[in-house]
């Protein structure tokens, strides 16, 4: 898109939908999975599995199923949302299918692919039934009530493997936790979107920090130390930590104030030193971390984390190849919690940078989608859910790999676990939802001239329209003066966000360099 | 916001960096670290995944692959085990490997790089190679009279062609059966306790990693010295020894067994084994000309791989007078193993040359192809022809009128010496029976072979004559057997 005239928008220009591009990633996606599919069967048995046509043909159901919902819903979406994620399922059935070979007894792939059809088909319905995002703005303390209510109910059954939080239904096993992290994400993004001016400038000023009033942090640190609280009591440490981490990149991205994070970082140490101290069963995993080879030096064998270790040494560069690999070795979680590792041992570095890019280009095209609304609850929610996926990747990569402490976590899709399958799929739901919105042009009657106006007068003569790196959605025609704010052209006001956060009366919505939020606020 | 955004953006993507830093560093840099860790499976799933390669005496397997369907899963087997158990060691899924087993694991475990056809691309591939045959010198039927020679004594055979070096048997009794120590079970580890908990020591290799003071078998080295050193030109002028001998700076007398020892010929002295003969020409001779010739021969050399190591034998480089006395009768803290007495014989019917003793003829890949050869080569020049000569004729002498006539063989020459090894506190231990020997058929160009004897429990108490009476017979069947 070339710089058109704030005033003047090309007339009859649309977005491309991109649908067609979506299509076709989804049968590439789908083609990678049944070769690898085929590929275990060959380096296994010799032999072409024979149900690998009903697999292929079930993951094409189900990319079909995904696709047509968001043409019809979500027709400006993000290509690349829903590809990624059909393939990344599509490699954790793979890989599951390939560990059952080492459990005959014990095959995890039938249930994997009822989850996962499972969340494909609530995927559909988020994306039909969940016209626009904002509607979750208005539930947010119903969703804050039953998230918190999701994650105390395991506590009153029995603890599997030494962490509560599962509940056991007719044979299904089911962490209603993993939800839970939807909900409360939305939550902190309604909350922290409606309440952000106050949170930035008001309250008590302390040495360099400017403290928010009790009365407006209150609620959301409440909420934060309630499910980090139960949490611990479940020992589920990863999501404590997946919780923390989210809250509080969003609290940073709502009120911009770098020495949140310097607290949440002190919080966050402090917390850790207490929890390794306090729990033993946290700090035989820091030792764990420290050591890995300590057991196998005190002649007990090697730990599944020194297992799991050979297993991605052994993969190497270019790995041993589907099917080749000896990641059983791990034994116990080596579907869940460590398929990581097989992943590691028989694609190599090379499939695992693969892997690594996928995720990232997940999580980049829901920052890109955060960049580009207009609303700072579906900017705080498009951020919040890309950021739960990075650490939930961050975490569970690098506890497995050796980089952190491990702590037991599903790998986003990959991993053995219906709760896991079922609620990434719903992340990918509202991500395409917000995406949709991001990338939609807004109808071109009065209001664009309106909104074009505002820009108008405020770039000035000099300043582009665009911000320069919204240019690839280019969606919005009134949505150009806001980039002043952020990207420093030369002709935008002043960034009215001042540290000390005095002045700047609460013009927009409160916030001065929020100028973006033109569109929603009407 | 959207700054904040994009620097919560740049965060998550300094996680998804960092995981992939620490991917470099666990795949690439500490991965050899990870894969030769002990508690690291893999190596011995892949080296179990296939069956092993095989051990051929004679073109026949004496090894064997047996799939038992676990997860290590093919299992080694051994036709003869006790047999072959001091040629082929043991392959055991729990304890490892030993000697040939153990030397040639590579080749025969398929992780050799020679065996790959194209390398680079086996590399990239991974893609396990089938092992290879290891062709061993041993003659069946020399093993076979060996075993059978020593029968249920405590002792060991080691027998080499002279002019190649070809080890022709290795044999040490008792023998254990390496069939058992093969798998997973728990009878493996149960086997593996009573063999080691067993005091006749079964898994020792006697024959290749086991000293024992060599007794007058080593007057064969003292003569070689002494004849170099032209301590003696005539080995039938008198020597000018007293008997008994007073050991220099001491007032030991030391007495002979046999008679006749006093100013007895080089000669006489040989065939009927006189104690004060050799010690008063190693004494002559000086310690330093005696630890020469005993280097020579192969004494006090570490490195000896045959490709499996064999023990070193010594003839210590610092004593006095007395000791070298001692020591120039394999008495002392001069100690020799089989495999090293047979190639003192060898010398002397080789004309002087010590050729390096080997085990494997050949490697070849699964196909039969050679995959590399063992080259010939000689070690030393342990004395000159001249010398080899005298002591060709005087071991002769021990067989056809002295010590040894248990070892004489019709329609050969024969070549022998008796010696009986005096050990343990004050002496008192049951003495070692020795015979080395090598035989000539007679019109041959080449000696057919050499062999040392040694047995533990020799019933007979007196002299070298227990060398010739227990030692001697097993001598001549291995010889006899080499001969045909």
């Amino acid at each position: 898109m070339t710089a058109p005239t704030a005033d003047a928008p090309p007339p009859g220009l649309r977005m491309p939908g991109r649908r067609g591009t979506e299509l076709a990633l989804l049968a590439g996606a789908v083609l990678i999975s049944v070769c690898g599919y085929i590929d275990v069967g060959l380096a296994r048995q010799n032999a072409v599995p024979g149900d690998a046509a009903s697999y292929g043909a079930g993951l094409a159901a189900l990319a079909l199923l995904g696709h047509l919902a968001v043409r019809f819903r979500a027709p400006y979406a993000d290509p690349l949302l829903l590809p990624i994620a059909i393939l990344l399922n599509g490699l954790g059935l793979l890989l599951i299918f390939r560990l059952d070979l080492e459990t005959p007894a014990d095959r995890a792939s039938p249930t994997q692919l009822v989850w996962s059809a499972l969340g494909v088909g609530l995927f559909a319905a988020v994306v039909l039934l969940l016209r626009d995002h904002r509607t979750l703005q208005r539930y947010a303390y119903v969703s804050v009530a039953a998230g918190l209510a999701l994650m105390v109910v395991p506590i009153f059954f029995p603890a599997v493997n030494g962490a509560k939080i599962w509940i056991r239904v007719a044979g299904f096993s089911f962490q209603p936790g993993e939800f839970a992290k939807i909900l409360i994400t939305v939550f902190f993004a309604a909350y922290l979107a409606a309440n952000r001016s106050a949170l930035a400038h008001t309250g008590k000023r302390m040495w360099k920090l400017q403290f928010p009033a009790g009365r407006v942090l209150g609620p959301v640190v409440a909420v934060w130390l309630v499910s980090v609280g139960v949490l611990v009591l479940e020992r589920d440490l990863g999501t404590s930590l997946l919780f923390f981490g989210v809250f509080v990149v969003l609290l940073y991205v709502a009120t911009g104030r770098t020495g949140w994070i310097a607290v949440g970082l002190l919080l966050a140490a402090a917390g850790a030193a207490a929890v390794g101290v306090l729990e033993p069963h946290v700090h035989s995993r820091v030792a764990d971390w420290l050591h890995p080879f300590a057991s196998i030096t005190a002649g007990r064998g090697a730990s599944q984390l020194a297992q799991s270790l050979f297993a991605f040494a052994a993969g190497g560069l270019l790995g041993t190849g589907l099917g080749e690999g000896h990641s059983a070795l791990i034994g116990f979680a080596m579907k869940s919690d460590f398929i990581l590792a097989t992943y590691g041992e028989e694609l190599g570095l090379t499939g695992l940078t693969a892997l690594f890019l996928l995720y990232a280009l997940l999580v980049a095209r829901g920052f890109r989608a955060g960049l580009a609304l207009r609303d700072p609850f579906g900017r705080l929610l498009a951020v919040g859910l890309a950021s739960l996926l990075a650490v939930q990747v961050f975490v569970i990569a690098g506890g497995v790999m050796g980089l952190i402490p491990l702590t037991g976590m599903a790998m986003p899709f990959l991993a053995q676990g219906g709760s896991s399958v079922v609620t990434n799929w719903v992340i990918v739901a509202l991500l395409v939802r917000v995406s949709d919105s991001a990338r939609r042009p807004l109808p071109d009657t009065a209001e664009t001239g309106v909104i074009a106006g505002l820009g108008g007068t405020r770039s000035g003569a000099s300043a582009p329209p665009y911000e320069e790196d919204d240019l690839p959605y280019g969606y919005g025609y009134g949505y150009g003066g806001g980039g002043g704010g952020d990207g420093g052209s030369p002709g935008g006001p002043p960034d009215g966000h001042a540290p000390h956060g005095r002045g700047a009366p609460a013009d927009h919505d409160g916030v001065p360099d929020d100028h973006d939020d033109q569109g929603s606020r009407r | 916001m959207n700054r904040y955004i994009r620097r919560a953006g740049v965060f998550c993507l300094i996680l998804l960096v960092a995981l992939l830093l620490n991917a470099v560093r666990v795949q690439v840099f500490e991965a050899e670290r990870y894969d030769d860790n002990s508690a690291n499976r893999r190596g011995a799933l892949a080296r179990y995944s296939q069956p092993r390669g095989d051990i051929l005496v004679d073109g026949e397997p004496v090894t064997g692959s047996r799939d038992s369907g676990g997860t290590l899963r093919y299992e080694r087997t051994y036709a003869e085990g006790p047999l072959y158990a001091p040629v082929t060691g043991y392959a055991s899924q729990i304890y490892g490997t030993s000697l040939l087993e153990s030397a040639e694991d590579d080749v025969l475990s398929g992780t050799d790089p020679r065996l790959a056809p194209f390398p680079l691309w086996t590399d990239i591939s991974r893609a396990q190679q089938p092992g290879g045959d290891v062709v061993s010198t041993v003659d069946a039927a020399v093993q076979q009279a060996a075993f059978e020679g020593l029968g249920g004594k405590k002792g060991a055979v080691a027998a080499v062609q002279p002019r190649t070096g070809k080890i022709l048997a290795l044999v040490s009794t008792p023998s254990y059966d390496p069939n058992e120590l093969s798998g997973t079970e728990r009878s493996v580890a149960d086997t593996w306790n009573r063999l080691n908990r067993s005091g006749g020591r079964p898994m020792i290799n006697r024959a290749l990693k086991q000293t024992y003071p060599p007794g007058s078998t080593f007057k064969i080295v003292t003569a070689a010295a002494a004849l170099d050193h032209r301590k003696v030109t005539d080995l039938d002028a008198a020597t000018d020894t007293p008997s008994p001998y007073t050991l220099p700076g001491t007032s030991t007398r030391l007495t002979n067994e046999a008679g006749d020892c006093a100013n007895a010929s080089l000669r006489h002295a040989f065939e009927v084994s006189c104690n004060t003969v050799f010690a008063r020409l190693g004494v002559d001779v000086g310690l330093d000309g005696m630890a020469e010739a005993a280097e020579k021969f192969g004494f006090n050399d570490a490195d000896l791989k045959v490709p499996s190591t064999a023990a070193r034998s010594v003839f210590d480089t610092d004593m006095d007078a007395a000791q070298v006395a001692l020591s120039s009768i394999g008495q002392y803290d001069t100690t020799a193993t089989p495999l090293q007495m047979a190639m003192v014989a060898a010398a002397v019917a080789n004309d002087g040359e010590v050729r390096a003793p080997y085990l494997v003829d050949k490697v070849t890949d699964a196909h039969g192809d050679t995959v590399s050869a063992t080259r010939q080569k000689t070690l030393h020049r342990a004395m000159s022809r001249g010398t080899a000569r005298h002591l060709q004729e005087m071991m002769t002498g021990v067989v056809t009128r002295g010590t040894g006539t248990g070892a004489a063989i019709d329609g050969a020459t024969v070549g022998g010496k008796t010696g009986t090894a005096q050990h343990g506190v004050d002496n008192k231990g049951t003495p070692y029976a020795w015979f080395v020997s090598w035989a000539k058929k007679d019109g041959a160009a080449d000696p057919a072979v050499a062999v040392a004897v040694v047995v533990e429990d020799a019933a007979a108490d007196r002299a070298d004559i227990s060398g010739g009476g227990s030692a001697a017979p097993i001598a001549r069947a291995v010889m006899r057997a080499a001969l045909r």
